[in-house]
């Protein structure tokens, strides 16, 4: 048991210390892109909970996006509230508004609730668009870029510095909802996942658990599209389109939603599967999306997080075994 | 011995079959009551009316003299109530260990307190899976576990609720006949060393009449019987009832 720690504990060091100094030895344009990919981590980590974890399934997860870079946004555009008040607001929206589809989708079993969020995430970019005066309609809201603390200035270039500042948030949030997701909080979600009648035998309040989670869910979803926001500069209604909902999803089922490596491996797929899969044809991402997901959920229905996992395990038991041996 | 559980007039129907008609009957602090029938009288499902997955049409359940039917299902595991079901309820992706501490969730005081790592619950929970025997397979998924194994899960699950009222649906169902010798034993050990006061639905008679301080039989969703497990097997109506369902 102590041996498994230090390995987990050692292969989360070892990540931890690639994305630290990565940006050293690489472009800064690619700092950039893996700035996207620690924010789509961060998203998926949400859907690792919600699907994952709880059970539950939302195809509408770009519109908790929207609700985070709309809130860093407008309120640096109207108010010029700074990026480090505005981000916790914008989760703190997003949650708050995650906590009541959660309460919504306490109706809703299975299919009902796919497409309830799926409907959701058709109608965000066209609600973006109607309400002219306060999000600027289909011209969106231009965000001022994040500027690098004076302390920092000429050291790091203000790509590395958003890089530093997601992947540490990232990093954060990696801990909390592992450590949660190993508490009295994750074994009910994942009791009531498993096995509800069961669960609310022992003392499982499953409406409480079960919005807890959408809003937990929603509340990452909320910060990942802040992230996305600032990176961008600029917040706009078809950004946050049916194509990013199911691309969360895609990314979250292909890396694996029992394993938080999953969030990694899903936030990598989401930001260059769409890169790569352009390269052959403008129109192969969603044709690939739509394939890819149905192969996975047939034959790799743990993703590539679980699949590394089972990998790693059987060459670690190899090695135990020739030790054995010698 | 004042009753610990009070169960008064109970009836429920499914569409036009009653499943429980003006069942009452007392289970006093501290015993071991068994409950039997042939198949479909109603065990289980007088079983699911206790813990409110059913909802009655009459009648009332009274825990320590506190109404049951105002309570939600999952507020009785705070009260100290558990059970086990008759066709296995576990938590099929979780290790036997979370299995073990889902039972103990009602007896944190919060999910904040549950934060802390939770040592002292896992302590107990392997202090209970050493009592059943169970401390060899604690990491194991219990998905790929064999019946009986998941079985006695189950019950260990259902002790880390520290039960003042413990409910087991069949536990001796699937056991080989050494199995079912040893089960005799635990359920004993477990009401002395817990203090729990057990109700156990089983078709096994043997097992039923040696651990019974006291036995209720149903046919057809009414009480035909409720005595000592020696006078209950001298009963006419009871012998009539098996018969009749053989
Ligand atoms: N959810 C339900 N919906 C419809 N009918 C039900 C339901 N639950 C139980 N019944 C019916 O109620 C009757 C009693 O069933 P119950 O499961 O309580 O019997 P039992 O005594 O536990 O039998 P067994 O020994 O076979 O487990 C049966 O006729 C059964 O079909
Ligand atoms: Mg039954």
């Amino acid at each position: 048991m102590r041996d498994e720690r230090v390995r987990r504990y050692g292969s989360v060091a070892l990540v931890a210390l690639l994305i630290a100094v990565l940006p050293h030895f690489i472009p800064s344009y690619g700092a950039f892109e893996l700035t996207y990919v620690g924010a789509y981590a961060i998203g998926i980590l949400g859907l690792i909970v919600l699907t994952g974890a709880s059970g539950q399934i939302s195809l509408g997860h770009g519109a908790f996006f929207a609700i985070g870079g709309y809130t860093v946004a407008l309120l640096g555009q109207k108010l010029g509230v700074p990026y480090w008040i505005s981000l916790p607001l914008a989760a703190l929206a997003s949650g708050v508004v995650g906590l009541g589809l959660g309460l919504v989708a306490l109706r809703l079993e299975g299919i009902y609730l796919a497409l309830a969020t799926f409907a959701l995430a058709v109608a965000t970019p066209s609600t973006l668009k109607h309400f002219k005066a306060l999000t600027g309609g289909s011209q969106g809201v231009v965000l001022s870029p994040l500027a690098v603390p004076g302390p920092l200035h000429g050291l790091i270039t203000p790509e590395q510095w958003l890089y530093y500042v997601t992947w540490t948030l990232a990093g954060v949030f990696f801990f909390a909802t592992s450590l949660a997701l190993h508490s009295r909080l994750g074994r009910a979600l994942h009791a009531l996942r498993d096995n509800e009648i069961a669960a609310v035998s022992f003392g499982v309040n499953p409406h409480r658990y079960k919005t807890i989670a959408f809003g937990w869910s929603a509340a990452y979803a909320g910060v990942a599209g802040a992230i996305v926001a600032i990176a961008t500069a600029y917040a706009s209604p078809d950004a946050y389109g049916i194509a990013l909902s199911l691309a969360l999803v895609t990314g979250a089922v292909l890396g694996g939603l029992d394993t938080l490596w999953g969030a990694l491996i899903g936030g990598v797929i989401v930001e260059f599967l769409p890169l790569w899969a352009q390269n052959i044809n403008p129109a192969a991402p969603s044709v690939i999306y739509g394939i890819a997901l149905i192969l996975f959920t047939i034959f790799l229905p743990g993703g590539i997080g679980r699949a590394l996992q089972s990998a790693l395990n059987s060459l670690r038991l190899r090695g135990g075994n020739q030790h054995a041996r010698s | 011995m004042p009753a610990l559980l009070e169960v008064r007039d109970l009836s429920i129907h499914f569409g036009g079959i009653a499943a429980l008609t003006d069942v009452s009957f007392e289970v006093a602090e501290g015993h071991i009551s068994g409950l039997i029938g042939p198949n479909g009288a109603g065990k289980t499902t007088c079983f699911n009316c206790i813990t409110r997955l059913y909802q009655p049409s009459s009648g009332r359940v009274l825990f320590s003299g506190d109404d049951l039917l105002q309570r939600a299902p999952h507020e009785l595991a705070a009260k100290r109530i558990a059970r086990t079901f008759q066709n296995v309820a576990l938590f099929d992706r979780l290790t036997t260990l979370d299995n073990v501490l889902v039972g103990y969730h009602s007896r944190y005081a919060s999910d904040v307190a549950g934060w802390r790592r939770d040592d002292a619950g896992r302590r107990e929970a392997l202090a209970v899976l050493d009592y059943l025997g169970l401390l060899g397979i604690a990491d194991r998924p219990v998905r790929g576990l064999p019946f009986g194994t998941r079985k006695m899960v189950e019950l260990a699950r259902a002790l880390a609720a520290s039960p003042r009222l413990l409910l087991l649906d069949e536990p001796a169902s699937g056991l080989s006949a050494e199995e079912v010798v040893s089960l005799a034993g635990v359920v004993k050990r477990i009401a002395r060393d817990f203090g729990a006061t057990i109700i156990m639905v089983e078709h096994h008679m043997q097992l039923v009449m040696s651990v019974s301080d006291h036995v209720i039989v149903l046919a057809s969703g009414r009480k035909i019987a409720d005595a000592t497990p020696a006078a209950v097997q001298r009963d006419p109506a009871v012998i009539e009832a098996y018969l009749g369902a053989a």
